[in-house]
């Protein structure tokens, strides 16, 4: 029976150098990637993510741990079969890494001319390609004469040429502006979509990871702290850094006197004026330390931090009042 | 004038033939030797496709041994070898190979540092598609480096053209045996200016040659 993960990676392990000036980057990695996917890895810089993701089509070799794709171990495959297997995972990057001396075709046609496919039928295919991503009318330019945006497009269409079944992206849209990442998103997602690839992206940006993903895994000191539904990690992190990374924008908050807490609002209650009746309930003023909402898919969903009274009754009294309509409260510490 | 001006012309044009066969045998002989060894220096480098420290530390000091002796003293150096390889030591021929055994480590590291100018990325991308290093060395690393690499062509002419002029004042034929002979032996200040004059022009040539078609063929600014 077909296994329901593409990806599996348990125990993964990368250490840089040997001895005294080793440097482990990732110590322990177990991740699930669903066959169909787009799953997000995201963390901040220095958490380990770019080598994990060397780490699937073992540009990087791991140290230690088992990676599976499609129920293949990658691990212990000889030179060539490796070369085999990359053929199956496209890969793209943040510089693009286009063949400066080739043309947009060229450059398409290239994998394909790797393993041996004719020149007729490379051509032919990588104009298909290239009207996919939008930039048939580009081929015979080359990569400097195009912006980042149409250079990651042709990036993209020369990862597809080998009709893989996952797309590694590494940080592809770092380089980029908002508008032409948004336009990348959608593009990924499309191929998402109708070709039915696996894709695995990596990112430190929080938009990235909401745009597109499904599920999300956060990297952080070469570990996965916690993985799971996109929707989910947004409203309620349980790792300090999933934390860190989605409840950005509080300020550092300097001797609270009164008690602080963060209450998450997921798509039922955001709009309803909560905090309004919850002042009226308790008959005492609380503050509103930050706020801030998020669209997740179809939904909004925001958060906010709050310093209550000092008396305790009266605190306790605004918690129970803000759990029975059903949202999620949390302490705030330092 | 010193001779006839028809002469003289003839002198020149022979001397110009010969030095231009030199220079080119010589140079395609040590392109032969040298650009392979160019690209062992790089892919044996840590991190590249084929690392190898010890190799290349080994072959990095050969190369550098070889190119600390001075040209005029390698010829001298060589000339039992010349002998017996070439079947005589002097005339343009025979120079061949003292300028064959001087310049292959030079060119050994002008491909050396043209190839190290294609992006470590362009060579990882390459990976992932699955190019085996035959792959990545004719795909890959030589194609994105032609520009740089024929620059470094006009470069090596220029300088092997340079070795035959020395190699003149010890047996060795063409424009510098020319100037030599006549300027300095016969004292015949003329025709030694109109050697070098030529010797001048065809460094420019070949410089303004190899500048322009590397430029012309050049996709990374356009």
């Amino acid at each position: 029976m077909q296994s329901p993960y593409m990806i599996r990676i348990q125990g993964l392990k990368k250490v840089y150098g040997a001895g005294e000036g080793a440097v482990t980057a990732l110590s322990g990695v177990d991740l699930l990637i669903r066959r169909g996917d787009i799953h997000g890895i995201i963390g901040m810089s220095g958490a380990g993510k770019s080598t994990l993701i060397r780490c699937i089509n073992l540009l990087d070799r791991p140290t230690e741990g088992l990676i599976e794709i499609d129920g293949q171990d990658v691990t212990h495959l000889s030179e060539k079969e490796l070369r085999k297997m990359r053929r199956s995972v496209g890969m793209i990057f943040q510089q693009f890494n286009l063949l400066m001396q080739r043309t947009v075709l060229k450059n398409v046609c290239f994998p394909m001319e790797l393993s041996g496919v004719s020149r007729a039928q490379a051509r032919a295919r990588a104009l298909e390609l290239l009207e996919l991503v939008g930039l048939k009318e580009k081929a015979g330019a080359y990569p400097a004469q195009l912006s980042g945006g149409q250079k990651q497009r042709v990036a993209i269409a020369r990862s597809l040429a080998m009709d893989p079944k996952v797309l590694l992206c590494d940080e592809a849209t770092s380089a980029l502006d908002p508008m032409t990442t948004a336009s990348i998103l959608q593009l990924l997602k499309d191929i998402n979509t109708r070709l039915g690839i696996t894709i695995v992206v990596i990112t430190h940006e929080m938009e990235v990871i909401r745009q597109i993903c499904s599920n999300v895994s956060i990297i952080d000191g070469g570990v996965i702290a916690e993985s799971g539904a996109v929707s989910e990690l947004f409203s309620r992190p349980q790792s300090e850094a999933g934390r860190r990374l989605f409840h950005t924008g509080e300020p550092k908050i300097e001797l609270p006197t009164g008690r602080m807490i963060r209450v998450i609002f997921d798509g039922s209650t955001t709009f309803e004026p909560v905090i309004a009746q919850m002042i009226l309930t308790i008959n005492a003023p609380v503050s509103i330390v930050s706020a801030q909402t998020n669209t997740v898919g179809q939904e909004r969903r925001g958060q906010m931090v709050l310093e209550l009274p000092e008396d305790p009754s009266v605190s306790a009294k605004a918690v129970e009042y803000l759990a029975s309509k059903g949202l999620t409260v949390e302490e705030v510490k330092d | 004038m010193s001779m006839e001006m028809d002469q003289l012309v003839q002198l020149i044009l022979n001397g110009t033939g010969e030095t231009l066969y030199m220079t080119l045998i010589s140079t395609a002989i040590a392109y032969v030797i040298g650009l392979p060894l160019g690209v062992l220096l790089v892919i044996t480098e840590k991190g590249h496709i084929r690392p190898n420290p010890y190799f290349n530390s080994v072959l990095g000091t050969v190369i550098n041994l070889l190119r600390s002796i001075p040209f005029l003293i390698l010829i001298v150096m060589l000339f039992p070898v010349t002998r017996a390889v070439m079947g005589s030591a002097i005339g343009s021929k025979a120079t061949i190979l003292p300028l064959v055994v001087g310049a292959f480590p030079y060119i050994a590291r002008m491909v050396e540092s043209s190839l190290k100018e294609v992006d470590h990325g362009v060579i990882e991308a390459a990976q992932s598609m699955g190019a085996s290093p035959l792959q990545i060395i004719y795909k890959v690393m030589l194609p994105e480096s032609f520009p740089s690499l024929l620059n470094g062509l006009a470069i090596c002419l220029t300088t092997i053209l340079g070795y035959t002029a020395m190699a003149g004042a010890v047996g060795g034929g063409g424009l510098g045996k020319i100037a030599i002979d006549y300027g300095l032996n016969r004292n015949k200040m003329d025709i030694l200016y109109v050697a070098s004059i030529a010797l001048v022009l065809l460094v420019q040539v070949m410089q303004v040659l190899g500048t322009r078609s590397s430029k012309w063929i050049d996709h990374r600014r356009k």
